[in-house]
């Protein structure tokens, strides 16, 4: 780092551009896999095939999707705020694409090392909401504002569980910092916090049914932050025509889509970081160093992700009342147990 | 159950059932694909399936039994009366072939593949094939034309009935006087039936491959002598 600074100011601009493309590279990857994978997966689950036709059984048809994507006409009723309707799809995919500031992708590359990254990343992509908010609201079509509602509410009432699932992670290892809290974490699968952590031995046996518990209510919350299955209730195509992407179209839907691709990662990156080592290796120093820090994080990553499409082709959507009820009834009471828990075994 | 039991109840059921869906799709994610990849791969039809027709107008006897069948009346025929001097003939089945088919059309475009014009030909030869295969972009080219005369063949074969008929209708012309005169003998003679001459024009009527339907041609020359 000492090298780069010497650099002078042009230099170190230029550093920090390249720095801060490095994640949209790999959310552009990562989506292209993803969109594929989701497909194939959802295929096989119902004893189907999916894309056979594109490439070697369809691997072209992302390409094929995007290039479709980009050749659509942009729309834009007449009726709705142009501005308004212009800027929610930016607004969605930046409150995405900041969380990937704080994300330690390995033990070399983090986007800003804050100390309150697991804070800012919380804090920012409650960002999305109001995108989502303004997409339905500039729209001008009814469906489309239930869906945006329907999201709001369902976004900021899961932020609870989901901040609270992550304090009890910053309880055990001590910061804020995804950093640190992935190398509290190294030294292999024993360390990670859902197993209790770098901790004395009893104290981690207590811990463990907390912190399974926790990551579990992490996950669940962090699927309807997402918007996905079973909680996809703002997108819900039956009911609400797709909800507040309704009148998206071309280019401007892509982000949409391409932000909730971006957001299923980073909920799943943040579990990750918290819960599951982070970029550590799972065999202690076997397959560590940098380069295979990034090659377990994107794989504990990806694994969460086939979990989030693996739910979403098992469970029907739930309905609003019980999709408040799991959140206000559940969630947010077991993790108070769980805080409580925690917290009275790191005090002994 | 009190209710904090069933609070933890129906938590238990939302995990629990949770988990045993996950498996069951877990489980297919390992299960052979029920699918065919279509164009590639073909189902087997059943032996019966009903799909594109099939006339093989070599077997054709033009009865016209199909096109009265069709309930949307898909199927055109057109006929020409055979000569005496022609040998049409025979059908795989046995039937004597009597009719030129200047003309068998299908619109499948307009066929409801309901099946109801095989049964009722009598030599089998419109049947339903298995092949579902058979858009096209110009609706013109779903009328299908089995007919494998020429424009040639269908003036010859015309030409030939014009002339049988006209002969026949110059014989039924000479009958006619001739059973006049025979009837004007008559009157002027007591005693014979009027029954007498009504055979006469009969064998003439009956020129083959005139009519088909034999019922008029016989009922048909047997009423003028009556009523005169």
């Amino acid at each position: 780092m000492d090298a780069l600074q010497n650099m002078g100011l042009w230099g170190s601009i230029l550093i920090a551009v390249v720095l801060s493309a490095l994640p949209i590279i790999f959310i552009l990857l990562y989506a292209l896999v993803t969109l594929y994978l989701e497909m194939k997966v959802a295929a096989h689950m119902q004893d189907r095939l999916a894309y056979m036709r594109t490439g070697w059984h369809g691997t072209l048809q992302p390409f094929a999707d995007i290039l479709k994507l980009l050749q659509k006409e942009d729309t834009i009723s007449s009726e709705a705020d142009r501005k308004l309707f212009i800027l929610a799809p930016y607004i969605v995919f930046m409150g995405t694409y900041a969380g990937f500031a704080a994300i330690p992708f390995s033990s070399m590359y983090i986007g800003s090392n804050i100390d309150l990254g697991a804070f800012f990343i919380v804090a920012v992509s409650s960002l999305v909401v109001i995108g989502i908010l303004m997409g339905g609201w500039a729209s001008n079509n009814k469906w489309s504002i239930f869906g945006a509602m329907r999201s709001a509410a369902q976004m900021v009432s899961y932020e609870i569980p989901t901040a609270l699932a992550i304090l009890i992670a910053v309880m055990i290892t001590g910061s804020l910092n995804l950093q640190d809290v992935t190398k509290f974490q190294e030294g292999g699968i024993q360390n990670w916090v859902i197993f209790g952590g770098t901790l004395p031995l009893t104290q981690k046996l207590l811990l463990i049914p907390f912190t399974v518990v926790t990551f579990l209510i992490l996950f669940t919350a962090s699927l309807a932050e997402v918007n996905r299955t079973p909680f996809d209730l703002p997108e819900a195509e039956s009911e609400l025509v797709q909800g507040f992407n309704t009148e998206y179209s071309g280019m401007r839907f892509a982000m949409f889509y391409l932000a909730e691709y971006a957001n299923m990662f980073l909920v799943s990156a943040v579990a990750v970081s918290l819960f599951l080592g982070g970029w550590s290796s799972p065999f202690g120093s076997v397959m560590s160093g940098p380069v295979w820090g990034l090659f377990w994080f994107v794989a504990k990553g990806m694994v969460l992700v086939f979990l989030q499409i693996w739910i979403r082709w098992t469970l029907p959507r739930l309905r609003v009342d019980q999709l408040m009820y799991t959140s206000w009834k559940v969630l947010t009471p077991f993790l108070f147990v769980c805080i409580f828990g925690v917290g009275l075994i790191l005090v002994l | 159950m009190s209710a904090v039991g069933e609070y933890f109840h129906t938590i238990w059921l939302a995990v629990s059932t949770v988990a045993i869906g996950m498996k069951i799709t877990f489980k297919h994610l390992f299960v052979p694909a029920v699918t065919l990849q279509y164009p590639d791969v073909k189902m087997k039809l059943p032996e019966r399936a009903r799909n594109r027709l099939y006339v093989n107008i070599d077997d054709c006897i033009g009865c016209d039994q199909c096109s009265m069948a069709c309930p949307v009346d898909c199927i055109i025929i057109e006929t020409i009366k055979s000569t005496p001097d022609q040998d049409l003939g025979v059908t795989s089945t046995g039937h004597k072939k009597r009719l030129h088919l200047p003309k068998f059309d299908i619109d499948i475009a307009k066929c409801c593949y309901c099946g109801l014009c095989v049964p009722p030909c009598p030599t089998e030869c419109i049947v339903m094939t298995d092949v579902f295969e058979f858009s096209e972009f110009d609706r013109k080219n779903l009328i299908y034309n089995f007919s494998i005369m020429t424009p040639g063949d269908i003036e010859v074969a015309k030409e030939k009935l014009k002339k049988a008929e006209a002969e026949a209708a110059a014989k039924k012309a000479a009958a006619a006087a001739a059973a006049a005169a025979a009837k004007a003998s008559a009157a002027a003679q007591p005693a014979p039936p009027a029954a007498t001459p009504a055979p006469s024009p009969k064998p003439e009527e009956r020129t083959p491959g005139q009519n088909p339907q034999p019922g008029t041609t016989t009922t048909d020359p047997g009423e003028p002598p009556e009523k005169s």
